[in-house]
């Protein structure tokens, strides 16, 4: 005898598969807490943001650090200590706002604040973690460099060590998100023995310098920046004990990328929902547009992927929190869900008309934001060719 | 300073409901929130209690559903909460809750009892003042303001002119209008301890209440339509018409 289901009539467009039901009430607080921050203090103002190139970053920091967002899946130091679903459930939230957003907050978190809290010593940890958890302190990660990015082992910034003990950094980091803003930089870079090490850079020492980068097209509301490093002479003790290889900066991608795989839905989720508004509003040759099957085979597909990619973000998350969650599989979400973003935000963006193309509505904003999300945290290709390793065994990097 | 605070789970004003076609009541959702109206009351329970040294108590009646609006608020910050969950209450009316707040009520230390103005499900209005007449204390409504030094609380209380200053001694409940503070987000920290903190649930008969609804719903009838209002058109003279109607409809 089969056992009859019991499911609610109609379906809600909004959560399709019931994969709220797979989140239990913490979760669910945690998600609703942001999304509500988001809906008054980010919402209202983002597509201005966008459009001036400008983000109120002092604010937002302090703003967002009181709820507990910055660095919020880490222990201690001020740190909210949640699990990794709720650190992705939050990205999601965020970045149904705006990429930019939260990529200030992954930056924040996954990238300038884990290496310290992974490899920092004890008095980097006390000095550091608890004014960037409150987001009194902003941080930055400078990895990539105009002639390195996806080979970033072949960077060419180096650190001299002096017989004092000293650092002594010099180079260039490009495209750097936080660069302007930040009070810290995690900076990676050759020492003389051939490894790679990473430094906590106060950006005020001298030497330091950050150079905003403009005429961006997409993630406009995020500062991106350029730092140039000139014998910035550093304390023996600046350098990060704990690591000295690409291990480094790799896992810190590695936990960005996590946020990512959430985020890029959030993203969808907004393009979705904001189409398929429109689409029953709007209409035409004396109908909604929603009525007509063209319309719901893209708003299907859109459903589709968005469901997807959530199911397979909250499934990684999951592995995450078991700690069983592997690097590979890591790349196959943010593969995947950031070229389906990209695909739902394209097909939203047409759908509205002569009205997706304005920052009126979210979409081209999405849509163009996913570019670069798309290309940093590992490009397309560069995850692809980590899932090929995985399965073959064969590198096919070079 | 301890402050109690009545607060109440509705379901999501968002989604979608259903009555009871038996009872004609609610369905009420296992998922609910916190009523919008009562973060305020909590938000001032919470500075108050920063200010004086004090514990802020949450004060429910309804189901209790998974809890997820009373977690909210304690997410917020207040200590513990008191749930008075009782079938038997299903459809109480507005004195019958204020019976059963204020026994609950009673049963802890209070200085100062907060409450919404109107809530936004049932919207009578007349909650706050039952419960501190049931107490035998002052009630001072309509708070846009609310300021105290521990042992007397004075507030502005809203008019449609402006605004009164009342004033009254501890004990003494204090009804809070939307606005009065910005309730705070609740941090992830303060969401994770929420799960910790004590919630008794008890029904009428734990507080010696009895357990009668007080009334009964005999049938509902949709709002009727709007009718189209009448339409003036500017020809130099709709102030006149303008003045007319609203004189016709005494309201001026
Ligand atoms: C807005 C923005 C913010 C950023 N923020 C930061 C930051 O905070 N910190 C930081 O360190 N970096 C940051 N980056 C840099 C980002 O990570 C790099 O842009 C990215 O890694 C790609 O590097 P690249 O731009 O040098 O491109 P390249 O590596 O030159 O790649 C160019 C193209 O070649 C392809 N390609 C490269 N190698 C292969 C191969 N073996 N096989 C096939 N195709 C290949 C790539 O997929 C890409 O399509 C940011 C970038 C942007 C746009
Ligand atoms: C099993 C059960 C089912 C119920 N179902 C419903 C329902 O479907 N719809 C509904 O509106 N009510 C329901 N209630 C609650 C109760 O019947 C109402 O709260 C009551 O009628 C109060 O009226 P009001 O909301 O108009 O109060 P108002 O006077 O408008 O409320 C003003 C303020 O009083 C306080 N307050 C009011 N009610 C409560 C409460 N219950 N707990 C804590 N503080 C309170 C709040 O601070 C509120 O802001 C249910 C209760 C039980 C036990």
């Amino acid at each position: 005898m089969s056992h009859a289901d019991t499911h609610k009539l109609p379906l809600d467009p909004h959560d399709f598969l019931a994969i709220d039901s797979l989140l239990d009430d913490q979760e669910k607080l945690i998600r609703s807490t942001v999304r509500e921050w988001v809906d008054k203090e980010i919402q209202p103002h983002v597509a201005d943001w966008f459009e001036a190139g400008e983000i109120p970053t002092a604010e937002l920091g302090r703003q967002m650090g009181a709820m507990g967002l910055m660095g919020m899946h880490l222990e201690g130091y001020g740190c909210a200590g949640t699990s990794a679903v709720e650190y992705g459930l939050a990205a999601m939230e965020l970045e149904a706002a705006d990429s930019g957003i939260r990529s200030f907050m992954s930056v924040q978190g996954s990238l300038a604040m884990f290496p310290i809290w992974k490899y920092g010593s004890e008095e980097q940890k006390q000095q550091w973690l608890p004014g960037m958890a409150a987001g009194e302190l902003i941080g930055c990660f400078g990895l990539t460099e105009p002639d390195s990015g996806s080979d970033a082992a072949n960077m060419r910034t180096t650190a001299r060590q002096e017989p004092s003990g000293d650092w002594v950094l010099n180079g260039t980091k490009m495209w750097i998100t936080n660069g302007n803003v930040a009070d810290v930089a995690v900076v990676w870079a050759r020492a003389d023995d051939g490894t790679i090490r990473g430094f906590v850079v106060p950006t005020d020492t001298p030497g330091f310098t950050a150079n905003k980068i403009t005429k961006k097209l997409s993630l406009r509301a995020s500062v991106t920046s350029e730092l140039v490093l000139e014998d910035v002479r550093l304390p023996a003790d600046a350098v990060l004990p704990g690591v000295a290889s690409m291990r480094g900066p790799l896992s810190c991608l590695s936990e960005a990328r996590f946020g990512i795989l959430f985020g890029a839905m959030g993203a969808a989720r907004h393009c979705y929902e904001t189409a398929l508004d429109y689409a029953k509003e709007r209409h035409a040759f004396g109908k909604p547009i929603a009525g007509f099957q063209l319309t719901q085979q893209r708003l299907v597909e859109m459903l589709v992927r968005v469901n997807k990619g959530t199911l397979l973000a909250l499934h990684l998350g999951r592995l995450k929190d078991d700690g069983r969650l592997a690097p590979a599989q890591v790349s196959f979400g943010k593969m995947d869900n950031v070229r389906e973003a990209m695909w739902v935000a394209r097909e939203a963006r047409s759908m509205l008309g002569g009205n997706g193309i304005t920052l009126e509505y979210p979409v081209i904003r999405h849509m163009v934001n996913l570019e670069t999300v798309y290309t940093y945290e590992g490009t397309n290709e560069i995850h692809q060719l980590i899932l090929g390793q995985a399965i073959t065994g064969e590198t096919a990097f070079s | 300073m301890k402050v109690a605070v009545c607060v109440k789970q509705i379901p999501d004003p968002a989604s979608d409901y259903s009555l009871d076609p038996a009872t004609h009541n609610l369905v009420r959702p296992a998922e609910q929130v916190l009523d919008d109206t009562d973060r305020y009351g909590v938000e001032m329970a919470l500075q108050i209690a920063e200010q004086h040294e004090g514990s802020v108590t949450l004060v429910s009646m309804g189901p209790s559903g998974n809890l997820q609006g009373i977690r909210q608020a304690l997410a917020m910050g207040a200590d513990k909460a008191v749930l008075v969950d009782d079938e038997e209450l299903k459809g109480s009316d507005s004195l019958t809750t204020a019976k059963v707040l204020a026994a609950a009520i009673a049963r802890e230390e209070y200085d100062l009892v907060i409450a919404g103005t109107e809530s936004t499900d049932g919207y009578s209005g007349i909650v706050p003042q039952q419960v501190a007449a049931l107490l035998g204390i002052p009630s001072l409504t309509y708070a846009t303001q609310v300021d105290t030094d521990g042992s007397s609380v004075s507030i502005r209380r809203q008019t449609a002119a402006g605004y009164d200053e009342v004033s009254a001694s501890t004990p003494v409940l204090v009804s809070v209008t939307a606005g009065v503070v910005e309730p705070r987000y609740p941090t992830f920290k303060g969401i994770m301890q929420a799960k910790q903190k004590p919630v008794d649930t008890v029904t009428a008969g734990d507080l010696g209440v009895e357990a009668s609804p007080g009334q009964a719903i005999r049938s509902v009838q949709p709002a009727p339509a709007r009718e189209a209002g009448e339409k003036v058109v500017d020809e130099g003279e709709a102030h006149l018409q303008v003045v007319a109607a609203l004189e016709q409809a005494k309201v001026v």
